[in-house]
């Protein structure tokens, strides 16, 4: 029996079981880059267009910060500009939840422990998660020079290109193999790992601001600004990919070490016993609901902390660079605010804090589903408990708990803004104001997770389907100029640019109303069906 | 006395799966019901729908005089259940759910509780992943047997307990039968039915195949009887109702079914009987004839 024993049939159990969601994935992510190289093509057709645009850009921070430096001024350098770092960024997650999905989620329903009793080596299963890891993003920069190279760019800076994406995916896959070792949950796995390409994105969105010309250099802190030292289609420097391979090949190195000295369905961190009573307090469904989701709350709510702090900080050296000579690009105004620099990149960070509000909305809303589907919901229910009571326990999580995260995301990036640039910008008010707008938009992608919920309950995970679609109107749809009724499907459309913009409570208002229009309707489903 | 379960053409069907069909079920209240019936023959299904967690496709169903569907919340007040796979929250301690499960029944007895607890030897300061399946299952019967629900549901409660504790499970539920309550008790312990039910229903496939007390049962079905006979017998094989005869030398063997065991005694009788024992069948032999009709039909 070797380290190897078993590997292959797990990696055809790990492609069978995600044989729909890496295609997704591999497809959304090639198609993202092979539309927006299309419309490129299409808008900025002219060496001159494409050069006023390079000028517009090279002194905006906002946009730096969002998407990094612009580099070269080809179609495909500014199909680079725009979607290198996103993209990066989700392969990033699609790795992560790949490994965590075949390593320490199966550990812990106990599925592993029936793949162990087999003729497999301890580090199999971590293997074929790996491999199939490998393998996704392999695929993943494969279609994408394939089809950057069928829309007429040079071989070399597509390859580059797509290299650079798969290799962000393998170092989180990496970061993700060591997580699951030592988190005894794939939830709290995942967020490890998620909290790592946090930290990534915002060193390296730091880093980009702050610097003028070329990647920043705090990027090399960063795995995502790894993949943007690449300099796809202008230096092409392919050494920095064999920097992002050693440091996946390091993690995973760590994670083998971790696999051989622990037991199956531990963790690193011992189990503590708990209370041989429970407090007085836990007693009703919403107590129960408090008591299972208020860990995940308070760790949201300190990453929005930390991640509006930050950018509230950089927006100092934004002003700085610009100075007084503020560049009127179409794109900046399509992106965000109209009033000052500042404002437009601060309207931008906080339209950013909303969609990942409203990742965690979503992840609450198919708590709610876990709870049903593995049998921890039967016991409450054969209580005296109403599935309304039930189900509005949990779902205060979403309506108030993302109101709390957006609360902190925009006290401390008015803070962190209001320290370093004094009266130059918004106040404090201005940003929580421009944080809480989002709630709305929050509120009806949840909601529409509730939809599911109630109606096609074992499509509640298409949720994250609604989300992604949102997130990717408003990304990619203005700089592609996407017709207006593509742009207004997604209620971060609607939402007030604050602060800069001018506020409107109308489209809010309409939100809220379809909100709960949809919430009423998912509900009304959920206590008509069968349950489990 | 009105029933605490009755329920009579239940039907339920998942996408083209028929999982009830035409089930009937009535548990008398102050009885201990037992439930049996092959796995996927529909006993949990049954269960959910009682519970309101299912809703019935056809058929009538009445618990606790309340229809379980749209009184869901104020029956669950009086009646308790322990799951079949019991799921605990992973972040809370055994103790914890236990209270919090009486609670939102309106309130455990804690004296109740502690004693439960030391009955079934758990430890309740465990987080809930850290438990065997035993120890969940033993975390929901104290839940249950400690709140003053009027009703059990017990969804083959005992399937990873230890013959000890299971033990300790049977004194609990003639306890609770004594103190007047009802229990519907779904098990594959053909033991434990027969040592703690006063009457039993047997289902397959989603109908119920037969249904009455274990002497009733009994009294429809055949008895196994083996003599030892003064003479060679002759003409046994052509008495009706006689089952697996072997006939070895003047040694008989066979099963007969109740209203012909007369005339199978009078056939002996003429042969002259030096020894014969004759018993009730078990309740696996009820059980397992039930079953295995699909086999030999």
């Amino acid at each position: 029996m070797t380290a190897l024993t078993g590997t292959g049939p797990l990696l055809r159990l790990a492609l069978r079981r995600d044989r729909i969601t890496l295609p997704v994935w591999v497809y959304l992510l090639t198609a993202s880059v092979a539309s927006t190289t299309y419309s490129f093509k299409k808008l900025y057709g002219t060496a001159a267009s494409r050069g006023q645009l390079a000028a517009s850009l090279a002194g905006n921070g906002s946009l730096r910060a969002l998407y990094g430096p612009l580099g070269d001024s080809g179609i495909g350098g500014i199909t680079v500009w725009r979607i290198g770092v996103t993209g990066a960024a989700l392969a990033a997650a699609m790795s992560i939840l790949l490994v965590v999905r075949h390593t320490r989620a199966q550990e812990e329903d106990g599925r592993l422990e029936l793949i162990g009793a087999g003729a497999v080596a301890r580090p199999a299963p971590l293997t074929a998660a790996l491999a199939a890891a490998a393998l996704a993003n392999g695929l993943l920069a494969l279609l994408t020079t394939a089809s950057l190279v069928a829309l007429g760019q040079p071989l070399a800076g597509s390859l580059a290109f797509g290299c650079s994406l798969a290799a962000c995916g393998l170092v989180f896959a990496g970061v993700a193999s060591v997580t699951a070792q030592l988190a005894e949950t794939g939830r709290a796995a995942n967020s490890l790992a998620g909290a790592a390409l946090g930290l990534a994105y915002v060193l390296r969105a730091a880093s980009d601001a702050s610097t003028v010309h070329g990647p920043g250099a705090f990027d090399w802190l960063s795995p995502i600004g790894w993949s943007e030292q690449v300099q796809p289609y202008g230096a092409d420097r392919w050494w920095v990919l064999l920097l992002s391979l050693a440091v996946a090949g390091l993690l995973a190195g760590v994670a083998y070490t971790l696999v051989g000295r622990r037991d199956l369905g531990s963790g690193l961190l011992p189990q503590r016993p708990g209370p041989a009573t429970a407090a007085r307090t836990l007693r009703t469904p919403f107590a129960l609901a408090v008591r299972l989701q208020r860990g995940t709350l308070a760790g949201w709510c300190a990453a929005f902390a930390v991640a509006g702090g930050v950018f509230g900080a950089i927006a100092k050296g934004i002003v700085d660079l610009v100075g007084g000579n503020r560049p009127v690009a179409d794109v900046l105004r399509r992106m965000g605010g109209q009033h000052g620099v500042a404002d437009a990149y601060l309207s931008s960070i906080m339209g950013i804090l909303g969609m990942l509000a409203a990742v965690y909305a979503v992840q609450c809303v198919l708590r709610l589903r876990a709870e049903e589907t593995e049998g921890r919901a039967e016991p409450v229910l054969a209580g005296p408990v109403s599935r309304l009571g039930w189900a509005t326990g949990h779902l205060l999580f979403p309506l108030l708990g993302s109101a709390a995260l957006l609360t902190c995301g925009g006290l401390a990036a008015g803070a962190a803004e209001h320290a370093t640039l004094g009266d130059r910008a918004g106040s404090v008010a201005e940003l929580l104001g421009g944080a809480l707008v989002q709630l709305p938009a929050v509120w009806l992608t949840a909601a529409a997770a509730v939809l599911l919920l109630g109606l096609a309950p074992r499509w509640t995970s298409a949720g994250w389907g609604v989300l992604t679609a949102f997130v990717l109107i408003g990304w990619l749809g203005p700089a592609l100029q996407a017709d207006q009724w593509v742009l207004d499907l997604s209620p971060f459309t609607h939402t007030p640019h604050l602060p800069g913009g001018t506020f409107a409570a109308q489209p809010l208002l309409w939100l809220t109303l379809l909100t709960a229009a949809l919430t009423a309707a998912g509900l009304t489903g959920l206590r008509h069906r069968d349950l489990g | 006395m009105t029933a605490a379960i009755s329920v009579s053409g239940l039907v339920k069907s998942f996408g083209r799966t028929r999982a009830l069909d035409g089930l009937d079920l009535t548990v008398a209240q102050g009885e201990v019901h037992g439930f049996l019936g092959p796995n996927g023959s529909g006993k949990s299904t049954t269960i959910r729908v009682l519970l309101g967690l299912l809703r019935r496709d056809a058929g009538t169903a009445r618990l606790l005089g309340g229809d379980p569907w749209h009184d869901a919340v104020t029956l669950h007040r009086r009646l308790a259940y322990v799951p079949g796979d019991v799921t605990l929250w992973r972040n809370l301690s055994g103790g914890e759910a236990i209270d919090l499960l009486g609670r939102l029944r309106g309130g455990l007895d804690a004296g109740r509780r502690a004693e439960l607890l030391e009955r079934f030897e758990l430890d309740p300061t465990k987080k809930g992943r850290a438990y065997s399946k035993g120890n969940r299952q033993k975390v929901a019967l104290v839940a249950a047997l400690a709140s003053d629900a009027e009703l059990l549901i017990l969804d083959e409660p005992t399937s990873g307990l230890d013959p000890l504790m299971e033990k300790v499970f049977r004194r609990c539920v003639s306890e609770e039968r004594d103190r007047g309550r009802t229990v519907l008790l779904s098990s594959h312990i053909l033991s434990e039915v027969e040592a703690l039910c006063d009457r039993v229903s047997i289902i397959r496939a989603g109908r119920t195949v037969e249904t009455g007390s274990l002497t009733e049962l009994r009294h429809l079905t055949r008895t196994a009887v083996s003599a030892e006979l003064a003479a060679d017998p002759t003409g046994l094989e052509n008495l009706p109702g006689v089952h697996d005869l072997v006939v070895d030398g003047n040694r008989v063997r066979c099963q007969v079914d109740a209203e012909h065991l007369d005339a199978l005694l009078r056939a002996f009788g003429r042969s002259g009987v030096r020894s014969l024992t004759s018993r009730p069948p078990t309740l696996e032999e009820l059980f397992l004839r039930h079953y295995a009709t699909e086999v030999t039909a």
